[in-house]
């Protein structure tokens, strides 16, 4: 746990966001992370709009959490991992609890990785996680920013090792995040959260 | 800006737009709202909310350009184009049985959703007996609506989701095309009613058969909520139909026992007797 920030030792929320690489990314960390996890997991991945959304039914067999896809106005609760439906924005609000919206698209996308980051931002504050991963776009960046100004802990996939290193790497011209890291240090450190609160 | 100066700011600013224009957005969901007004606050040149709430107090022209901003969704036709297919079979049997019908659409912005009920509904032979009234708070939304006339780029998406909703026929045998729109049919025009009506503020109009209220419900808290199913509680007949958004639920609601589920993942819905 040392080897990471201090700031990372009070998280209520993690927010994840990934597009084009982010399903092979993520199968590398929300496997691994233990249902004991105090924190909710809510992730914005960039799908084609008109399909129904796989990604909850891919998780949802290999994760120990439980995988959701998000539903208007349902608590959040730890331990749980939420996705974006398909065409729909993912925003959290008081509660907390899932807000969805069919506001116009952003960065081309709904659901929007900055839509979601920044309406954590505002709920969480300090007690908020953002990890952003791999993707062949911008989206996120802004977000990640908003999270930084409302004192929350921001991670960024080392672009190198992305498959798509243009997100991660817009990320870091917009922010200096808490850390750069590879995709299983990433998970090491979500790991060691669960850890800790199971402790 | 940060956000705790924000949440001072949004009761403050949606109690001014309700006591000066009488426009209710207080018991909106916040999340949403403010997003909304963080992209308004630069159209305006405002730098803060109470900025922009003291403009919109002292500039009434301006509540116009800020109504679009708070409320104007951009709907497509047949979008869920599996929704129509579960109304095709699960409503339309019992809307034949009735000898005259009543559609709502609230929230219908635009108005695509109203036509793409049209056109369900002649395909199966009920527009003729049929009266579908499509409300809104954004007037510029409604004239819209009433014009039926939709940018031609936006044909190729409604006409592939109307294919998929189980269509009989092409979307071109309902429009005309002209300098770069779509006008679809007066025909269908004939049967629609559209007029200003808030879910936040306004009563029960009439009886009807069948409403579709999608993707308006999740901009509201969960007391507004509560407030627009009862309104669909109170218009609908025994064993009417309610149709919502494909990711909104009806369980959290205080209304939840007075529907049973038809069609659950299409959310699809019917009044029940209660107690």
């Amino acid at each position: 746990m040392n080897r990471f920030s201090a700031q990372l030792s009070r998280i209520d929320a993690i927010v994840i966001g990934a597009s084009a690489g982010g399903v092979e990314a993520l199968s590398r960390i929300l496997p691994e992370i233990p249902a004991t996890l105090a924190a909710a997991i809510l992730i914005v991945v960039h799908v084609p709009r008109e399909r129904p959304s796989l990604l909850s039914g891919i998780f949802r067999a290999k994760c120990r959490m439980r995988v959701e896809e998000a539903i208007d106005k349902a608590q959040i609760m730890p331990g749980h991992i939420y996705f974006a439906p398909p065409d729909y924005h993912l925003l959290v609000d008081a509660g907390p609890q899932v807000a969805l919206s069919v506001d116009e698209l952003i960065q081309y996308s709904r659901p929007s990785i900055d839509v979601l980051f920044e309406s954590a931002a505002d709920i969480y504050g300090n007690r908020l996680l953002g990890v952003l991963l791999t993707g062949g776009n911008e989206d996120g960046a802004a977000g990640m920013a908003y999270i930084a100004a409302c004192g929350g802990a921001t991670i960024v996939q080392e672009p190198s090792e992305a498959i798509a290193a243009t997100m991660p790497a817009a990320a870091l011209k917009a922010l200096t995040p808490t850390h750069v890291l590879r995709l299983d240090d990433i998970r090491d450190l979500l790991v060691s959260l669960a850890a800790k609160t199971a402790s | 800006m940060m956000s705790s100066e924000f949440d001072i700011e949004l009761p403050l600013f949606v109690e001014a737009v309700f006591r000066k224009y009488h426009y209710d957005f207080r018991e909106y969901a916040p999340a949403s709202l403010k997003r909304r007004l963080r992209t308004a606050l630069p159209r305006f040149a405002c730098a803060s909310l109470s900025q922009l709430q003291h403009r919109l107090l002292y500039e009434p022209n301006l509540f116009n350009q800020l109504l679009d901003y708070l409320t104007v969704q951009m709907s497509e036709m047949f979008r869920d184009p599996e929704y129509f297919r579960a109304l095709r079979t699960h409503v339309v049997p019992v809307l034949r049985t009735y000898p005259s019908l009543k559609i709502w659409v609230a929230g219908c912005s635009t108005g695509e959703e109203v036509y793409s009920l049209a056109i369900l509904l002649r395909e199966e032979g009920l527009l003729k007996r049929t009266l579908i009234y499509g409300t809104d708070i954004n007037p510029h939304a409604l004239r819209k609506a009433e014009a039926g006339v939709y940018d031609i780029d936006r044909i190729a998406l409604f006409s592939q989701n109307f294919q998929r909703s189980g269509a009989h026929a092409s979307l071109s045998s309902y429009y005309t095309a002209a300098y770069g729109n779509a006008v679809f049919d007066a025909s269908l025009k004939k049967h629609m009613v559209f007029s200003d009506h808030s879910l936040a503020t306004d009563s029960v109009f009439a009886e009807m058969q069948f409403v579709s209220c999608r993707n308006v419900l999740i901009y509201f808290n969960r007391t507004l909520q509560d407030r627009a199913v009862g309104l669909f509680r109170d218009a609908l007949c025994l064993r009417g139909f309610l149709g919502i958004g494909a990711k909104e639920s009806l369980r959290f609601s205080t209304h939840y026992d007075a529907f049973e589920t038809i069609d659950a993942e299409n959310r699809v819905y019917r009044k029940i007797a209660t107690p």
